[in-house]
């Protein structure tokens, strides 16, 4: 009959198939079960209350008054015109700030030259500014008042209070997004193997498309989601810019705030649900990026 | 051989990489036009008023309690949003369960969505008739137009910051630190504040910082349930706008340049704390 009973002396030597350190084998359940729980628990309490509650405000208000009060509300036409323009200013700022990003993470993490690291802390200053104050400093550049309104409407350019501005407004809150995502994976990568193509006689651009891309696929595509969502999201520079000429310089959240201040809450829900829609959609894409990163 | 392709020049060898110069020129080109200019209007702007005119704007009693609501709200919601994303993170890393992925997309929505929807809905929640606010009038508290409220608003933008700032960290984290110490004999809690915090503890500063100028910063999803009530929920975003409305530019700026200047030395006391315990570790 196998002695079953193991000795002390027995679990420190060891026999080849048993050994001590699968007796103290860490577990891998973290701690007790009712702290594991409790903290799951107050985990999930929490981001109800502050997330998806409010997801489900702007659900029941939009519905409040029925489906064909919502559907009236979100097919209105100066709503039809703020969702074109929101979608305009997102794809103008995606375009510039990718081909932004691009350049400017391929300058700081290829070459080596003064000044690097305040370009870079450059670069992020829209990042740390409050939208109103970038609204602002397009008006004080732009606008009548600015130093460049004189030539400005001489030539009959407007830019404040017109689309211009809600482009540019948009385009300088997103622009540090995609080079935030790019930087990061092309200063890791080095630039040994595109100093080697260049050696070898590559040209600038063959050396990008065929080296340095296949690196930040996935990098790329993430910031430009996430600049996508921001953009289609900004409210504070635009509100300042636009002037909030309904039909003309509204984009979507500018529009909500206005149904609201109207005191038209069901319209300005309606309006929030289609922004609560793209930005799960937003998500839901940038889950799928995410997970194809790893 | 070596010596013949790197030739020194500037100290920092030639560019062997072909497009420094388009690069330079795209980038400062853009970042110049986009960023730098306008931002230099401001202070262009304030230059124009003397300096007790600008001391008077600044220091008036209306701009003074709006840099307050701001920093003490942000401060608070930062704070919260410490603990809280803490946690989080930690229940994302450390445990699995049903639902884990849909809580971990979630995380992002104050990212995604428009300051302006979440303001609306945060208020209509909080507001006396909202389904927390009015369980919240029962017991006599009000929420919405408080700096309460203020502060729950800017909870709300901030939680993605510190969770998605501390999770990388948790996931490299290297268990043998903690299973010594189980072995030695440590009580959970004592593991969880003297060998895992101090680890996570810098990139939680971080996220910190990053949700506290945030919140600073934050106009739309914070003027609605803000109320706008002069000297007592005035965040200093909605007293830049104000001026703006009255066209006093110049007092907008003003007011504009000192919050940068806050904002700015906030962040650089934080990096300074970063770096001080970087080297108190290292050591």
């Amino acid at each position: 009959m196998k002695n079953v009973k193991r000795t002390y002396e027995q679990d420190m030597e060891g026999d080849g198939i048993h050994s001590l350190q699968k007796v103290i084998e860490p577990r891998r359940n973290e701690g007790s079960c009712t702290v594991k729980y409790f903290l799951i628990g107050v985990s999930v309490l929490f981001l109800f209350i502050m997330l998806f509650l409010p997801l489900m405000v702007v659900a029941a208000n939009a519905l409040k008054e029925g489906w064909r009060v919502y559907k009236e509300n979100v097919l209105d036409e100066y709503t039809v015109k703020a969702l074109k323009l929101t979608l305009l200013a997102a794809v103008t700022a995606v375009t510039i700030n990718t081909v932004f990003g691009i350049f400017a993470s391929f300058l700081l993490s290829k070459y080596n030259f003064r000044g690097r690291q305040l370009l870079a802390s450059l670069i992020d200053l829209p990042f740390s500014i409050s939208p109103v104050i970038a609204g602002l400093v397009f008006i004080l550049t732009f606008g009548n008042i600015g130093w460049m309104g004189g030539f400005l409407k001489a030539n009959h350019i407007k830019i404040v209070f017109a689309v211009p501005g809600v482009l540019l407004g948009t385009i300088f809150v997103t622009l540090p997004f995609v080079f935030r995502e790019l930087f990061p994976v092309m200063n890791a990568a080095g630039k040994d193997e595109e100093e080697a193509a260049a050696l070898m006689g590559a040209g600038g651009f063959t050396i990008f498309r065929k080296i340095t891309f296949p690196h930040i696929k996935w990098a790329l595509l993430y910031g430009m989601v996430l600049c996508t969502a921001r953009a289609m999201g900004e409210f504070g520079a635009v509100s300042v810019i636009s002037g909030h000429l309904r039909g003309k310089t509204n984009t979507l959240p500018l529009q909500v705030e206005i149904l609201y201040n109207e005191f038209n809450t069901t319209a300005a829900f309606s309006v929030s649900s289609i922004l609560v829609i793209l930005a799960v959609l937003i998500l839901i894409v940038k889950s799928f990026v995410e997970r194809k990163r790893k | 051989m070596e010596q013949q392709i790197v030739k020194v020049k500037n100290n920092r060898g030639i560019k062997v990489i072909p497009g420094f110069g388009i690069s330079m020129f795209v980038t400062l080109g853009m970042l110049g036009c986009f960023v730098l200019v306008p931002l230099a209007s401001l202070f262009l702007s304030v230059d124009a008023l003397s300096f007790w005119e600008f001391r008077e704007i600044v220091t008036s009693r209306q701009a003074v309690s709006g840099y307050a609501v701001s920093l003490s709200c942000a401060f608070l919601a930062a704070m919260i949003n410490a603990v809280f994303g803490m946690l989080l993170a930690w229940v994302l890393v450390r445990y699995e369960f049903p639902g884990k992925r849909l809580m971990d997309g979630l995380i992002e929505l104050p990212f995604a969505l428009p300051t302006s929807v979440a303001g609306i809905s945060l208020t209509y929640l909080y507001s006396d008739q909202g389904w927390i606010g009015g369980l919240a009038a029962k017991m006599g508290i009000k929420i919405a137009y408080t700096r309460i409220g203020i502060t729950i608003a800017m909870v709300f933008v901030g939680i993605p910051f510190v969770v998605r700032a501390v999770q990388p960290v948790l996931e490299k984290l290297d268990r043998q630190y903690e299973e010594a110490a189980v072995m030695l004999g440590a009580g959970r809690i004592y593991i969880f504040f003297r060998v895992i915090l101090p680890e996570v503890f810098p990139a939680l500063l971080a996220g910190f910082g990053l949700a506290f100028a945030r919140g600073i910063g934050e106009y739309g999803s914070v003027v609605f349930i803000a109320g706008n009530i002069p000297y007592k929920t005035q965040i200093a975003p909605l007293l830049i706008m104000m001026k703006l409305e009255q066209y006093k530019y110049a007092d907008a700026a003003a007011i504009a340049l000192v919050l940068l200047i806050l904002s700015f030395l906030l962040m650089l006391a934080i990096n300074s704390i970063q770096i001080y315990m970087q080297r108190f570790y290292k050591s």
